[in-house]
């Protein structure tokens, strides 16, 4: 047992070794950081090399070794395996996962069969296609019309979804039947309607400006409040706005008043709030909307009923059910988001990318309503699709951060494109983003990161992190020595994968469970973590458990560093991990799969007094962080703000 | 003599296998057997301490060597020789008063009929020598030569053997009968250990708190029970504690007595730390320099709890006590469980051999955490609550210096 323990001078015991430190590197220049040398031009990959920033980081020393080798072989490696077995957890930068939309995707562990899916879907955008083509102006979404008579039109795409309005539903059904025989009467209609429909609107406009502005005079509060809850209604309920007088519902007009750009420009600094759903009205109004049948689980915790929490394992057969009665959901976006319910994708890599590809899918298939115009009818259709998405499941901070770039981009197109132009433009920039902010991004992590894996090393990591499976790798193959701590927790057991896939390479790897992080903890050199987000008072917000890893390595004086891309960062901040989280399906946590000797949580749901949490994420606080390697290069948590400022707006730019 | 071999032996073997789970279920055992191994002991004419001494320790070693992480076995051992140290003690001082008085009064018949104040000999003469000795550095001073200068078995043998001449055959009988009774008030001690701490509950827990545990231990089970009886009501988080999963086990045992019961992943636990007012735990030893040796896992939690200024609250029963100081506990006292309580059997057979090939693959899974005193904001024992560094204090009550090691002087010896 004694034997096992080496002394801790291994690493020494308080001379912490990090920031810009390179153990590898025997060259005098790296050992220090030159605050003068942080203006040459860092990484010729890098997507920001022309820009000079407060907390740009000295270029790196082995430019050569880390461009060339960084993970070529990996990636290699990688697109062989990946026919073997499904990568949870990890993006896949050179496997096309989502690439070709209806084609059969390596997950194929969803509720319905790949071959099933490929060919719902594809008949479904054949008949899409088809319907849109002989009857150009069936196909556009009315979402952001908002006279009851266009529910028409709504009822036209979504058979029926909806509640009718209060006026005549029988009369509204008639209408949409004739409208389905006579595809040209109904666009006569349409027509006709929406003319007086802007008209009326822009009235309105107005005249809700005044009061806007009467009511900004007095006091403000309320206009603040209305303000700051526009963005989330607006992404959330455009999919299928009620009808209904349009004076009486407030959201429209803030609708129209996030529509402008001047508003919206102000707006766009400020992060929307998250539904809260100890909020009973807006709960309520959600489900009426929703698409994914959620029901409400029973024994919830009281501590966290601004969480949505819901039963699970009926949402998804629910959702093919559906298939063919959701017209307005893109069959691409579709599968995405059965694949986010079902939990074949996780990872904050995986899950963006998997959105963006199927936004690319839907824009390409996109085409502009008559009367519209792109920019606005495609933000809107965006929008509907990612509160699809967030019914499936919440949205990551890095899908948010996609989300929006997206949408600038929308926003920014040149009025005179054309519409395939717009669309390719779209498109390419959408691979862009994906190329550069993740795939390039997790290269040049990777090569800093590697250089803090000596040899000799224990390094631990929890979880499963491409980035720091990466990592490990690359440092693997440049011949490092070093053994690697996996550790894991329940329910999602995540690093047994990675295990399995360490292994196969080759790798020395001690494998452990996050309560005996304290035991293990004395022998380890450094932590690698990942993270979902980092936060702007740089907190990481992370898989749950990262916070108990670092915290125990920060007690036993380990290093911990964090493996993040920029486009990760938010402006948000957090210092709990209760106030922002998601919930995990409780079942997991109740039951333990091949353990049939615990049966002490059978029934818990009979029982009042029990609850079950499964939290996803944690914040971990920033003073257990000794640094955040992202693709701008490797800062202490205290500069992750001034990476959101300097490069948030690149995001637009790129 | 022979009598008692099976019985220890059964007990050896169920403690190698680990069949005996808890350290409470083992300190009764422990006691149980000792008090056998007492009973059938025969006494010689001289030196009956001693020998009695002798006979304890030499089984307490075997089972101590039986399972050396199970550190109750250790401490009932030397619970057991102090108690024979103190009534012999605590005769040879009647035997004193009572030949200034009357020689015969404290014979066997006598002590039958009112065993009231016999049954807490050992407690009387404690009480007896703590107020002959207040403490102080110079009985300290005092004490310390004499008895480590003084081999104990030739001392108490030199005493009782000036003193046995007189009444033979009624004091050995006595001295067996009052360390038998001494034992049966421990093992009666032992098992309402919880009850006594469960007593105090209600001094530490305020309506609406929030409380947080991990491990499954029945005194923290009576412990909440006992405020819920109290008709406070509160929410307890119970980290369910991944691989052996005590916690769902605690957490249906407290939804089943109307408490209002939250199970958590171990992963949870920084997360939900914040919103805790207290944390109550079981322990598997308190060690006395205040350190606590409990269940995997704990020490995250105790660290969780000291970076939100949640008071760490242990409870233990004095069977947890352990007169040891330790040294790189984590390693020297814990136990590693098999793997296969987290990969399945099989699945990496081939790797876990290092000698196949680079990619070695070693599972660690431990069945101890070592707390360190300073992470420790109070101990709640059956005596009432005490602070990490007084224990070594209370702990002095319990044992006697000389017993500390148990094997060292035998194995010297042989």
């Amino acid at each position: 047992m004694e034997g096992r323990r080496f002394p801790r001078t291994v690493i020494g015991p308080k001379v912490r070794q990090v920031g810009f430190f390179a153990p590898a590197a025997p060259e005098p220049s790296s050992v220090e950081p030159d605050p003068v040398d942080s203006s040459s031009p860092p990484l010729l990959d890098s997507p920001v090399s022309n820009s000079l920033s407060p907390v740009m980081i000295p270029p790196p020393r082995h430019l050569s070794e880390r461009t060339a080798a960084v993970p070529v072989p990996e990636l290699g490696f990688r697109r062989q395996a990946s026919g073997d077995f499904i990568h949870i957890g990890s993006y896949n930068p050179s496997v096309s996962l989502l690439g070709p939309l209806p084609a059969g995707s390596p997950s194929s562990r969803v509720g319905f069969g790949d071959g099933e899916l490929s060919e719902e879907s594809s008949t479904a955008g054949c008949f899409r296609r088809s319907s849109s083509g002989s009857f150009p102006g069936g196909g556009f979404d009315m979402s952001s019309l908002k006279h009851p008579e266009n529910l028409v039109g709504d009822n036209f795409a979504m058979a029926g979804e909806l509640e009718k309005p209060v006026g005549g539903p029988e009369k509204e059904e008639e209408v949409a039947k004739e409208a389905l025989h006579d595809p040209l009467s109904c666009l006569e209609l349409l027509k006709t309607k929406t003319k007086t429909t802007k008209v009326e609107r822009r009235a309105l406009q107005e005249a809700q400006r005044a009061a806007k502005a009467a009511s900004k005079a007095e006091g403000g509060k309320v206009v603040a409040k209305s303000n700051r809850a526009a963005p989330a209604k607006y992404s959330k309920e455009s999919l299928q706005r009620k009808g209904g007088p349009p004076a009486a519902s407030p959201m429209s007009t803030d609708k129209k008043v996030s529509d402008h750009p001047f508003e919206k420009e102000k707006k766009k600094d400020m992060p929307p709030p998250r539904m809260q759903f100890d909020d009973k009205n807006r709960v309520e109004k959600a489900k009426r909307r929703a698409i994914v049948n959620q029901t409400e689980a029973t024994n919830r915790v009281e501590l966290f009923r601004h969480l949505p929490q819901y039963e699970y394992g009926n949402q998804l057969p629910d959702l093919q059910l559906k298939f063919f009665q959701l017209d307005s959901v893109h069959p691409a976006v579709l599968k995405v988001g059965s694949f986010y319910l079902a939990g074949d994708i996780l990872g904050g890599n995986a899950r963006c990318i998997a959105m963006l590809r199927a936004f690319q899918g839907a824009i390409k298939d996109y085409r502009t309503p008559c009367d519209k115009t792109l920019d606005r009818d495609l933000t809107a259709k965006i929008s509907s699709y990612v509160s699809f998405f967030t019914q499936c499941r919440p949205l990551s901070i890095s899908m948010g951060n996609a989300i929006r770039v997206l949408k600038s981009r929308i926003a920014k197109l040149p009025p005179s494109y054309s519409e395939s132009e717009a669309k390719t433009t779209l498109c390419s920039d959408i691979d862009r983003f994906i190329n550069e902010k993740i795939v390039l991004a997790d290269k040049v992590i990777v090569g800093h990161a590697a250089t803090k894996i000596r040899d000799g090393d224990i390094v631990l990591t929890y979880g499963s992190s491409c980035v720091v499976e990466m990592t490990l790798l690359h440092a693997f193959a440049l011949g490092k020595q070093f053994r690697v701590v996996l550790v894991d927790s329940r329910p999602k057991i995540e690093g047994r994968s990675l295990l399995r896939r360490l292994v196969a390479k080759g790798l020395s790897c001690t494998y452990t469970h996050i309560n005996a992080i304290s035991y293990i903890m004395h022998e380890v050199t450094r932590v690698f973590l990942g993270a979902s987000g980092v936060l702007s008072n740089g907190t990481v917000f992370s898989r749950v458990g990262t916070a108990c890893v670092a915290m125990v390595a920060h007690a036993f004086r380990v290093p911990v560093l964090i493996c993040c891309e920029a486009y990760k960062f938010h402006e948000r901040v957090l210092l709990d991990s209760i106030c922002s989280n998601e919930l995990g399906d409780k079942e997991a946590v109740a039951r333990v799969p091949g353990r049939m000797d615990l049966s002490s949580l059978d029934n818990w749901t009979s029982k009042d007094n029990m609850q079950i949490l499964n939290l996803m994420y944690d914040a971990t606080p920033s003073d257990y962080v000794s640094m955040i390697v992202t693709d701008y290069g490797m800062v202490p948590p205290t500069s992750v703000p001034a990476i959101v400022r300097e490069y948030g707006r690149e995001y637009s730019l790129i | 003599m022979p009598d008692v071999q099976p019985l220890v032996n059964g007990f050896l073997s169920q403690l190698k296998k680990r069949k005996i789970e808890g350290s409470q279920a083992t300190a009764k055992q422990t006691a149980e057997v000792l008090r056998s191994v007492i009973s059938q002991q025969r006494l010689p004419h001289t030196n009956q301490a001693g020998a009695l001494i002798d006979a304890v320790r030499a089984v307490g070693e075997q089972l101590i060597a039986a399972n050396p992480v199970e550190i109750a076995v250790g401490n009932i051992v030397r619970r057991v020789l102090h108690i024979i140290r103190e009534e012999d003690l605590s005769l040879a001082t009647d035997a004193i008063a009572g030949l200034g008085i009357s020689a015969g009064s404290d014979d066997e018949d006598d002590v039958e009929q009112d065993d009231h104040p016999v049954l807490s000999a050992a407690a009387v003469a404690a009480a007896a020598r703590s107020t002959l000795r207040p403490p102080s550095l110079q009985t300290l001073l005092e004490d310390m030569p004499d008895s480590a200068a003084v081999p104990h078995t030739s001392s108490s043998g030199g005493e009782s053997e000036g003193k046995s001449r007189s009444d033979k055959g009624s004091r050995g009988r006595k001295l067996k009968h009052d360390v038998i009774e001494a034992v049966n008030d421990l093992i009666q001690d032992i098992s309402t250990c919880h009850e006594q701490i469960a007593e105090q509950a209600v001094e530490h827990i305020h309506h609406n708190e929030v409380i947080l545990t991990l491990g499954s231990s029945r005194t923290v089970l009576e412990f909440l029970c006992a405020a819920k009886e109290k008709k406070r009501s509160f929410r307890v988080f119970v980290v369910e504690g991944a691989p052996r999963y005590q916690g769902h086990v605690l957490a249906k045992d407290l939804a089943a007595r109307g408490l209002q019961a939250t199970v958590i992943t171990d992963s949870a636990v920084f997360a939900m730390i914040s919103r805790v007012n207290m944390v109550i735990v079981g322990a598997h030893a308190v060690m006395a320099n205040g350190g606590v040796i409990a269940p995997v896992g704990l020490n995250m939690v105790a660290l969780a709890a000291q970076r939100h200024a949640v008071p760490f609250v242990v409870l233990a029963g004095s069977h947890k006590l352990c007169p040891l100081y330790p040294h790189n506990p984590e390693v020297l006292l814990n136990e590693l469980r098999s793997p296969s309580e987290l990969l399945d059997f099989g699945e990496f057979s081939d790797c876990l051999d290092s000698a196949s090939g680079a990619g070695s693959l070693h599972v660690v899974n431990p069945a101890f955490d070592y707390v360190p005193p300073k992470l420790v904001s109070l101990f709640i024992t059956d005596t009432g609550g005490h602070n990490p560094s007084y224990m070594y204090r209370l702990i002095a009550d319990y044992y006697s210096a000389d017993d500390l090691v148990v094997k060292g002087r035998t194995t010297a010896g042989s």
